[in-house]
């Protein structure tokens, strides 16, 4: 299969995909007397052109809140977002990224390609065939036989594909994934996964993928980006050895660098926190 | 599509036993129930004194169903060169049916309006939405003469305001209220991750209302737009009288409750018309709901 890459403006790889520089978001209160949430305090992160990179913590670490100040759908207090160079508002209104939630989010009344369509739609390029991108998407998420169908005949897995599609629709060199697996069982999950690598592969995507499954982060990641709560922040980055078996084959979860890899990010997130808390460990 | 036109079927059977069974009710009663009615607390030789709890069933008060029937093929008045009363009835019906369209054309926009105006802007919504709900405990009767007065002093080149355009506007005045409500309530459905969606792929405010919330609204907007289809034919009806606007079947009723002792089957005509005017305006709401029906998937599947 081949898929197009280049698209005319094609953004200069050697700008960073994402940069992150100081970025701290406070909630601030509701009630009286209650004290603001620091959801995320001095935060400073570099996403290089096609690397994939993990947010992994526990709940509340802030991790979602900070891919949504690259996603621009909620803006820092202080310091600065730049997507391959631009403002994130600049980004986002030039829709230089995808988005995939947790839930998969299709509007019901859309066929599956329909749904696929929709960011075409909004931004028609000059010469683009949606139909046949359409057609090529839908066999990149392996769907080809349920183009016509409605999301409520779809199962969660099914569904997710659909949004992954498209995320990936307007071919963009960056991906924002917010735990788009964590609806899924264990056994779709880690299809997705390797599927997930064997698209990035395809598309040379860069992609900022939030988590709270470790096995999960170290899977799929280049590095993995360890966050703490109250105030949320980056306590390590680890770097995964990526030797032994081909990226996104299964016998990488058999592999001794993937052991070593958990065990790193585990010893990251537990440092200095209560052992286990609110981290999952699947 | 078999499952389909089997459940279309189902329902009209249904509907059709439900009238046989309005019939059976009312030959039932009659049959069975006092003919002078029940009244407790009445003095004896008194006439008309305590309160009724049964009513009447002699040929006066509740003719029977045959004869309102034999009495709609026979002509209005006593001279036999006049037209047949079903024909007057159907008649009447008609201009009346037009005037309530009309009026829920008139309130589908101007509830679609508000409820647009106050998605969009939050100050709206708590300005507008207590106005709109007062709206509705306005009393229909102290209403009309005003719409008529303020209507009658319009005049812009060759248009002139027509009574029949006061009777529109007061239908619409009941009409929009429901689709004012539920197009707000609709507008609004959409989850936070749908909007964000929409946010994330640079979507502006319309572009996000025609994508997203108008087709959101669909499971809300049907049901209203039946609620105001009763509203605008009640209203027509009701205004009809209020206003003075001769033709229409609210006025037939009001002319033809004279004959009550007289003629009674006479009486039922109209009213069975207004009755008819009801069923056809919800139907002709159901049918253009049906194209809607894409958009509403996950309704019509539980």
């Amino acid at each position: 299969m081949t898929i197009i890459i280049d698209t005319p403006e094609r953004l200069d790889t050697t700008t960073d995909a994402v940069s992150v520089d100081g970025v701290t978001r406070i909630f601030s209160a509701r009630k009286r007397g209650a004290a603001d949430v620091v959801a995320l305090s001095d935060v400073s992160l570099t996403v290089h052109a096609g690397e994939f990179v993990s947010l992994i913590g526990p709940s509340g670490c802030g991790k979602s809140t900070l891919l949504r100040q690259i996603a621009d759908l909620d803006q820092p207090d202080a310091g600065s977002v730049s997507v391959f160079g631009k403002t994130a508002r600049r980004a986002r209104l030039d829709q230089d990224y995808g988005i995939a939630f947790q839930q998969a989010g299709l509007l019901p009344w859309r066929t599956v390609s329909q749904n696929i369509a929709l960011p075409l739609q909004m931004h028609r390029e000059r010469g683009l065939d949606v139909a046949a991108r359409v057609r090529e998407l839908i066999e990149l998420v392996g769907l080809g036989d349920f183009a016509d169908r409605y999301p409520d005949q779809l199962s969660g897995g099914m569904q997710q594909r659909v949004a992954i599609a498209r995320s990936l629709a307007r071919n963009p060199k960056l991906l924002l994934m917010d735990e788009p697996f964590g609806a899924l069982d264990e056994m779709t999950r880690e299809r997705m996964q390797s599927e997930l690598l064997r698209i990035c592969g395809e598309t040379g995507a860069a992609v900022v993928f939030v988590t709270h499954s470790i096995p999960e982060a170290v899977f799929l990641s280049h590095r993995v980006v360890v966050m703490s709560p109250r105030p949320g922040r980056v306590k390590e980055v680890v770097v995964m050895e990526r030797a032994g078996a081909p990226v996104g084959s299964d016998a990488v979860r058999d592999d001794a660098a993937f052991f070593r890899g958990v065990t790193a990010v585990r010893e990251a997130l537990h440092d200095g926190a209560a052992a286990g808390q609110g981290v999952e460990n699947r | 599509m078999s499952t389909r036109s089997r459940s279309l079927l189902f329902s009209s059977a249904t509907g059709i036993a439900g009238v046989a069974l309005l019939a059976v009710l009312w030959e039932g009663y009659k049959a069975l129930g006092p003919a002078e009615g029940l009244r407790i607390g009445a003095v004896e030789g008194e006439r008309g004194s305590g309160v009724m709890v049964l009513p009447r069933t002699d040929d006066v008060a509740m003719p029977h169903l045959i004869d309102m029937l034999v009495r709609l093929l026979e002509p209005v008045s006593s001279s036999a060169a006049d037209t047949p009363l079903w024909l007057a009835v159907v008649q009447a019906a008609s201009l009346s049916l037009g005037i309530a369209l009309c009026g829920l054309a008139i309130g589908l926009v101007v509830g679609t309006v508000l409820a647009v105006a106050m998605q969009r802007v939050r100050i709206v919504e708590s300005a507008v939405l207590p106005l709109v709900i007062l709206s509705q405990t306005v009393p229909l009767i102290a209403l009309a003469p005003l719409v008529r007065s303020w209507g009658a002093r319009i005049e812009i080149g060759e248009f002139e305001w027509q009574n029949w355009m006061s009777v529109a506007v007061i239908a619409a005045y009941l009409a929009f209220f429901p689709i004012a409500v539920g197009m707000l309530r609709g507008l609004q459905s959409p989850s936070a991750v749908d909007v964000e969606l929409m946010d994330s792929l640079a979507s502006g405010w319309w572009s996000t209302l025609v994508r997203l919330r108008l087709p959101a609204a669909v499971p809300y907007l049907v049901p209203a737009l039946k609620l105001a289809g009763a509203s605008a034919v009640v209203g027509t009806v009701v205004a009809e009288v209020s206003v003075g606007l001769p033709g229409g079947i609210g006025r037939m009723i009001m002319e033809f409750a004279g004959f009550v002792s007289s003629d009674p089957a006479k009486v039922w005509a109209p009213i069975t018309g207004a009755l008819l005017l009801g069923l056809v305006v919800a139907g002709l709401v159901a049918l253009a709901g049906l194209p809607l029906n894409r958009f509403r998937r996950t309704e019509l599947a539980s």
